[in-house]
């Protein structure tokens, strides 16, 4: 089952690698990972998306918490909680029909150009992963040059916070 | 100069590192000089509190510091110089990983202006060592250093225990700060769980005495955590049978009637047994090993299980357990007594008396029983008068393999951190440098290490540390010509290829001994060997090899083969 679990840790080097080793070295997935500093300096947070039986899942949140720059964990998994991602895609638009035509996708898509050059468009989109993979399949028509996505980041709904 | 007046003026790192290991009461490091500590060096030569031990390789200080910690509850401490030092001291890390011992290791770091260049005897440390260790250090500022250290002791000794590995760059041991060490340390990252949920307590009180079949299966966690005597009052006050793993041996009388004798691969058939058919196990400080629970499909089939650990992590690993208590061994213990004194009901005597009885008819199948008739020196015959000799009150360390198994078997460990063996990593070399380490900690104490010809060989280079410091070692070198236990699974599973197993071209042990400024002696015959242990142990101030050339083709047993269940033992 897939699981999505949000961890505070020291902002200090080699917090990334320490759990980025432990996935590696205890051989568990890792779908997605994205980590940046929070509003306290001194404290990252890190989304990460795996999978694994409920007992593979326990033993990754065991092995997390053992880890000594993680301060405190949440598997969302449990809670109602949001999941958003972005992606960047560059599409060639040659034709004046090309940009009309991505361009109304975007808008359905609630995307957003935010560049546009001779040629090309860049599509700023937001949303759930599925939505993200829907609107690239959409694109099929079209060449797209690049796509960069920013992994899954979440955050639980009402009152459950993870915070120290 | 006095405290209050050298706590004002700035020192340099190399005396902070110095000052910081004083005050965290260090008396002796395990280490060897290089380029990026020699100021370190410099330092500990100009003050008398903290001495040092010069080894000959780098693994062999972090054995020697594992040795000592293993036998004395004190953290070891090891200091190595950067690159070929520090991967030097990589399997004593590992092995202290893997056997949870509290270890401060630091190595020296090229100056921090040139990490990342390629600078001569680089070698990224923290990165290396990082998935073998319970915490890194790399130490950027010498503002930072005395915390830090006082963090890597606080780590490495609470909780679950571990190697815990500060890397000092050159110019940190150079620049200078005030020195003030911190008398206490708060990781808001970092808060190991001592006592057990009372609920759980209660839990497990109730379920430990429904039981009609019980076992008790403890590990070296209880070592670790202090807890044999409680265990002991536990198990009597209960009156169940326990078994101890390789690691836990002494955690529990082994001469007591209520003992199985060890569990696993080369346990005991009584223990093996017991654990298959047992109904409820109760697990302390154990962590559920393949080499333990043979194959995981057939394990404890019947048993509701307790388990008590300190590492959240062990729960639920291997095996899905009933009661899981998170919390120190000794504490935890204390409320479990606490909960059957405070109890309604007693452990059902009946059941227990048939428990018993059946259990007695395993013990009946003698499964330790080996041949003496054939004039050749069998190496559990070696083992067997070592503890005869010693009073079972020696401390005995290990290499790997056969010896190690007879070692376990047949030396039987009455008290805890007396049995001092590598069983996680199962690191061949460990022996000689553990019993260094074992004699520094307890210099008037009988120290023996059981060792074979193969082993030895991987550290025998201490052979000359041993003589600098004049430990009056005693080796038992256990000298069947083969990797034995290569060479017995090579017999049961490859139809007898002895590929590589074959030691040729060894040494003349008494004359290299000798060559050491050693005492060695070789034993050929049975009927020397008695006479020879005597000899050496009466050679209270030397080091004494003793080359016992044994039978060759002895195997270890009884023996779970790889894949079966607790209850498919071979037996000769």
């Amino acid at each position: 089952m897939r699981h999505i679990i949000s961890v505070l840790l020291e902002n200090e080097s080699g917090a990334l690698s320490r759990v980025a080793g432990l996935f590696s070295a205890r051989g568990y997935n890792i779908e997605s990972l994205t980590v940046a500093p929070t509003d306290d300096p001194s404290l990252s947070r890190m989304t990460i998306v795996t999978s694994g039986s409920d007992e593979i899942v326990e033993q990754i949140t065991k092995q997390l918490n053992k880890l000594i720059d993680v301060i405190k964990l949440l598997d969302m998994t449990a809670y109602p909680h949001i999941e958003r991602e972005m992606a960047l895609v560059k599409v060639r638009v040659p034709e004046a029909a090309e940009r009309e035509e991505v361009k109304r996708l975007a808008d359905i898509f609630r995307g957003r150009i935010i560049d546009v050059a001779h040629d090309s468009y860049v599509i700023e989109i937001t949303g759930e992963g599925s939505k993200l993979d829907a609107f690239l399949v959409a694109l099929d028509a079209f060449t797209v040059l690049e796509v960069v996505r920013s992994g899954v980041m979440g955050i639980a709904r009402g009152d459950v916070a993870l915070q120290i | 100069m006095s405290e209050s007046a050298s706590s004002a003026t700035a020192i340099t790192g190399a005396e902070i590192f110095c000052r910081s290991l004083q005050a965290e009461g260090v008396e002796v490091v395990f280490g060897y000089p290089g380029g990026a500590v020699l100021h370190i060096y410099d330092a500990l030569y100009r003050q008398d509190k903290v001495s040092h031990v010069l080894v000959r390789h780098e693994q062999g200080a972090v054995h020697a510091a594992e040795g000592y910690a293993k036998s004395s509850y004190k953290p070891g401490v090891a200091l190595v110089t950067s690159g070929p030092g520090a991967t030097n001291a990589i399997t004593g890390i590992a092995d202290a990983y893997m056997d949870s011992v509290p270890l401060v290791v630091f190595t020296g770091q090229v100056p921090t202006s040139m990490i990342g260049n390629d600078a001569f005897q680089e070698v990224d440390t923290v990165g290396i060592t990082r998935p073998c260790v319970k915490h890194n250090f790399l130490v950027k500022d010498v503002k930072d250093l005395a915390t830090t250290i006082k963090k890597a002791f606080y780590v490495a000794t609470t909780g679950r225990p571990g190697p815990v590995v500060v890397d000092i760059p050159k110019d940190v041991t150079a620049d200078t700060c005030v020195f003030e060490y911190p008398e206490s340390i708060h990781m808001r990252s970092y808060n190991p769980t001592t006592k057990g949920h009372t609920g759980q307590i209660r839990k497990a009180v109730d379920l430990i005495l429904s039981a009609k079949q019980p076992m008790i299966y403890t590990g070296g966690g209880v070592i670790l955590g202090r807890g044999s005597e409680a265990l002991t009052e536990f198990t009597r006050q209960l009156g169940y049978p326990i078994t101890n793993t390789l690691m836990g041996l002494g955690g529990y009388p082994a001469s007591d009637k209520q003992f199985l004798g060890m569990l696993g691969m080369h346990g005991t058939y009584e223990a093996n047994m017991a654990m298959h058919h047992a109904d409820v196990l109760i697990a302390i400080g154990a962590r559920f090993d393949d080499r333990v629970t043979g194959n995981i499909e057939k394990f404890c089939p019947h048993a509701k299980i307790v388990h008590v650990d300190v590492d959240p992590s062990s729960i639920s690993k291997n095996v899905k357990v009933d009661v899981p208590i998170v919390g120190e061994v000794e504490p935890v213990l204390r409320e479990l007594i606490k909960g059957l004194n405070e109890a309604g009901s007693k452990p059902d005597a009946e059941a227990l008396a048939t428990w018993w009885k059946q259990i007695a008819e395993w013990q009946a199948q003698d499964c330790l029983k080996y041949d003496q008739t054939s004039g050749l020196i069998k190496p559990q015959y070696v083992v067997q008068k070592f503890w005869e000799l010693t009073e079972g009150d020696a401390y005995v360390t290990s290499d790997v393999g056969q010896h190690q198994m007879w070692a376990a078997q047949f030396y039987r460990f009455d008290k805890p951190n007396r049995w001092i063996n590598s069983g996680g990593l199962g690191t061949m070399g460990v022996g000689l440098p553990f019993a260094m380490g074992v004699q520094f900690a307890h210099p008037e104490a009988t120290v023996g290490c059981i060792t074979g010809e193969a082993s030895i060989q991987m550290c025998i280079q201490e052979l000359s540390t041993c003589f600098q410091y004049q430990l009056p070692l005693k080796i038992l070198n256990l000298n069947n010509r083969y990797l034995g236990m290569v060479r017995q699974w090579q017999e049961f599973f490859y139809q007898g290829r002895y590929a590589m197993s074959y030691m040729d071209a060894l040494p003349d042990f008494v004359k290299l001994a000798e060559a050491y400024g050693h005492v060695g002696i070789q034993i050929t015959q049975p009927g020397d060997v008695e006479g020879a242990i005597k000899e050496a142990l009466a050679q209270k101030d030397r080091l004494v090899f003793m080359d016992f050339i044994t039978d060759q083709s002895e195997n270890v047993y009884p023996m779970i083969p790889a894949g079966a269940g607790q209850n498919e033992m071979i037996l000769v």
